[in-house]
């Protein structure tokens, strides 16, 4: 089972450590993990996607509801949220595909923020779906780098 | 707050009046913060990153209690605090100082003890430059502290000590690191004690959920084959009393963990005994066959559990810990209730005694449980055989006769342990101080000195290996300088005895690098060596003598009991074995 977590801490050094040691030190998984400073900037909040059987799951959110800086943790695939991840990819532009590309870009409403004679690099933002698809999308072209932000997840309504 | 001088003017070049507070230096906050926290004793050890704390130490009157070896002191201070139930605490200097505390702070952690250590560190403007005796402590015990600290600020100090007790002492105990540079030592800010404690992400659940104790409550009444299974939360909570207010109320019967074992009377009829890899054989059947398990302050660990999906097959089970992460870790339970140990038994002997049931037919109603139980005890025993050489059962029985049960024990790591736990019958919470989680060998006598401190009237006895003694041996040199009595009894079986038994057992009998007898030096006069006093026993005839004379001697002792080499520790579940799987004599 996947599961989004979001955790809010205390904005002070070490934190980070402290959460990255619990899932090493214990053998849970992180697939991402985003993390930035709240409106309040002592507070941050750090979204971990991670995976596991529901017994691990559980013992996960309870591990860190025990370190002392984490305030609150929120199992996002219990309640509807929404998921978003910002990826920059740059791939090959050859003229052949350079309408292709940007008809692509369009359609995922990304946008392209660099251009060079051999490259497009282009900024796209959406769900785990809509990124896997466009990446898929965009393989035969010649993908040269992609760089991921990690999820990051809020509750609705 | 007064010091040794009685006055507040310590050091005139750090006081000021500008803001009509007091200046002090972050060793005089430190000390100040120390007294506030009701600590009569710190164990630990100098060096140069602490000197200017070490200097302002001449300023109070804390008992100082100077060990040899830095591990000790977080033992010694582990021990104070098991004994005594304050919060233990240890001063060491930076780099090799702090990363020797390491075993002995996650001897502490495993094994939920409250403790506060405060290593030094290099100046902050050289911290990550690899500087003399620098080493990143708080990074090295982050995942073996319940909480650590590294202190950039002398302003933050005060807090930081008032925090570090606070999370030590409450929810489920641990100890917590403080890392202090030196410059934060000789730094100033004003002085104010924090009266409150608001740590927004450490609330912890004392009081149980009321349904669930309901939920709880209806389980149990309608149990036939109920057993209690309590553990060292029990003990750090202090519900002893409660616990046996709801064993004798329903004629429940107890078997408790190594980490539990005092907090029920070794010798009460409900008693069972320990459980698990070496329990007893009731204990273990009882656990086994009851329908109705109430874990108390446990957390099911591996060598209770034994293999964990056969464990306790049929029954239902209620866990009670202040620990959310104990709960449906290892195995699944159908009541769980948060909670101190303490208030949720109390509210739960309350719900029962509100209940429209007949007690008087439900206690009947056990009869035929308690008839199984007797049938187990007569089937299988703890036992072992007699002979020419000293049985090390035999030693551990004669303590218990000679001192009438009533002496603090604490035990290092293995066979003496295991036998410690066995046949010595504890009947009260705090007197029985051994490494259960960790498995620490070298803990006893350390452990023991901090005992001692803790009370210097009571006797105090380390049972020991041969193996593991010599691992804080140096600590002997303490014990004589602060002239604690501690006795230690070494069953001394010239191997390593518990990893022999193993190879015995599943290692086809190759006892490689277990054997240590030639090469042990002479106890008794490494004991003497050191000006403390050694005896020793060959054949059980003398043994007895060698007690007595121990005992009334009002010095360190160190026995030397030759034991039988080949003894084992029986019952015995071999690891992933069902706990009913038992080997036995």
């Amino acid at each position: 089972m996947r599961q989004t977590l979001s955790v809010l801490v205390e904005n002070q050094f070490g934190v980070l450590a402290r959460v990255a040691g619990l899932f090493s030190g214990r053998g849970f998984n992180i697939e991402s993990l985003s993390v930035a400073e709240t409106l309040d900037p002592s507070l941050s909040i750090m979204t971990i996607v991670t995976e596991g059987d529901q017994q691990i799951l559980e013992q996960i959110t309870k591990q860190l509801n025990k370190l002392i800086p984490v305030i609150k943790v929120v199992e996002m695939a219990d309640k509807p949220h929404v998921e978003r991840e910002l990826v920059l990819v740059k791939v090959a532009a050859k003229p052949e595909n350079r309408a292709e590309i940007l008809r692509m870009v369009e359609i995922f409403r990304g946008k392209v923020i660099d251009v060079s004679p051999k490259n497009y690099t282009i900024e796209i933002t959406g769900d785990e779906n809509k990124i896997r698809a466009f990446l898929e999308l965009l393989k035969p072209m010649g993908i040269k780098e992609v760089a991921r932000t990690g999820r990051v997840a809020m509750t609705r309504g | 707050m007064t010091n040794a001088q009685g006055d507040e003017k310590i050091n005139p070049l750090f006081t000021t009046r500008v803001t009509g507070m007091k200046r002090y230096t972050g060793s005089r906050i430190l000390l100040e913060s120390l007294k506030r926290e009701g600590v009569e004793v710190i164990f630990g050890y100098p060096g140069g990153a602490i000197l200017p704390l070490v200097e302002e130490l001449g300023n109070w009157d804390f008992k100082f209690i100077l060990v040899r070896h830095e591990q000790a002191a977080v033992h010694a201070a582990d021990g104070y605090a098991r004994a005594s139930g304050r919060v233990g605490v240890c001063l060491v200097t930076s780099g090799p100082g702090a990363t020797n505390t390491v075993t002995g702070i996650a001897t502490a952690c495993m094994d939920s003890i409250p403790l506060v250590i405060l290593t030094g560190q290099v100046p902050v403007h050289l911290i990550g430059n690899d500087a003399f005796q620098e080493a990143d402590i708080v990074g090295i015990t982050r995942p073996c502290t319940k909480h650590n600290y590294l202190v950039t600020d002398v302003k933050d100090l005060a807090r930081i000590i008032r925090e570090a007790f606070y999370i030590a002492s409450s929810g489920r105990p641990g100890p917590v690191l403080v890392d202090l540079p030196k410059n934060v030592l000789t730094g100033t800010a004003e002085f104010r004690y924090p009266e409150r404690v608001e740590i927004r992400g450490y609330k912890p659940t004392l009081d149980g959920h009321l349904p669930q104790i309901r939920r709880a409550a209806n389980l149990i009444v309608k149990a036939k084959r109920p057993v209690i299974y309590a553990g060292g939360g029990v003990i750090s909570s202090g519900a002893a009393e409660e616990l046996r207010e709801l064993a004798e109320f329903l004629q429940i019967p107890v078997t408790t963990t190594l980490m539990g074992l005092g907090a029920f009377p070794g010798t009460h009829p409900l008693s069972l005994g320990m459980l698990g890899m070496h329990g007893t054989y009731r204990a273990n059947m009882a656990v086994s066959e009851c329908d109705l398990l109430i874990a108390i302050g446990a957390r099911f660990d591996d060598r209770v559990t034994g293999k964990v999906k056969e464990f306790s097959p049929h029954s239902k089970k209620i866990h009670i810990d202040i620990d959310p992460t104990s709960i449906m870790k290892n195995v699944r339970v159908d009541i769980p209730i948060v909670g101190d140990c303490k208030r949720v038994l109390r509210r739960l002997v309350q719900v029962l005694r509100d209940d429209k049931v007949d007690f008087q037919e439900y206690r009947k109603g056990l009869l035929p449980w308690h008839e199984q139980i007797a049938q187990w005890k007569r089937r299988h025993r703890l036992a072992y055989g007699k002979g020419n050489r000293i049985k090390p059962q035999f030693v551990v029985e004669k303590l218990y006769e000679l001192t009438k049960g009533k002496a603090i024990i604490t035990t290092e790591v293995g066979q003496n342990q295991m036998w410690a736990a066995q046949y010595y019958k504890f009947e009260a919470p705090r007197t029985f101080l051994t490494s259960g989680g960790l498995g620490t060998m070298g803990y006893g006598f350390p452990a023991a000195i901090g005992a001692q401190v803790a009370f210097p009237e009571r006797l105090v006895i380390d049972i020991a290996g041969d193996g593991s003694i010599q691992m804080n041996i140096q600590e002997l040199a303490t014990a004589v300088q602060h002239k604690l009595p501690v006795k230690v009894a070494i069953l001394n079986n010239g191997y390593l005895g518990m990893v022999r038994q193993w190879q015995e057992l599943f290692h086809g009998k190759k006892y490689l690098l277990t054997r240590l007898g030639e090469w042990n030096p002479d106890f008794v006069k490494l004991a003497e060596a050191y000006g403390a006093v050694g005896l020793r026993a060959t054949h059980p005839d003398e043994v007895e003598a060698v007690i007595k004379e121990a005992l009334r001697i009002p010095q360190p002792v160190l026995m030397d009991f030759w034991v039988d080499e080949e003894e084992n520790v029986y019952p015995m579940v071999p690891a992933g074995e069902p706990i009913t799987k038992m080997l036995l004599v």
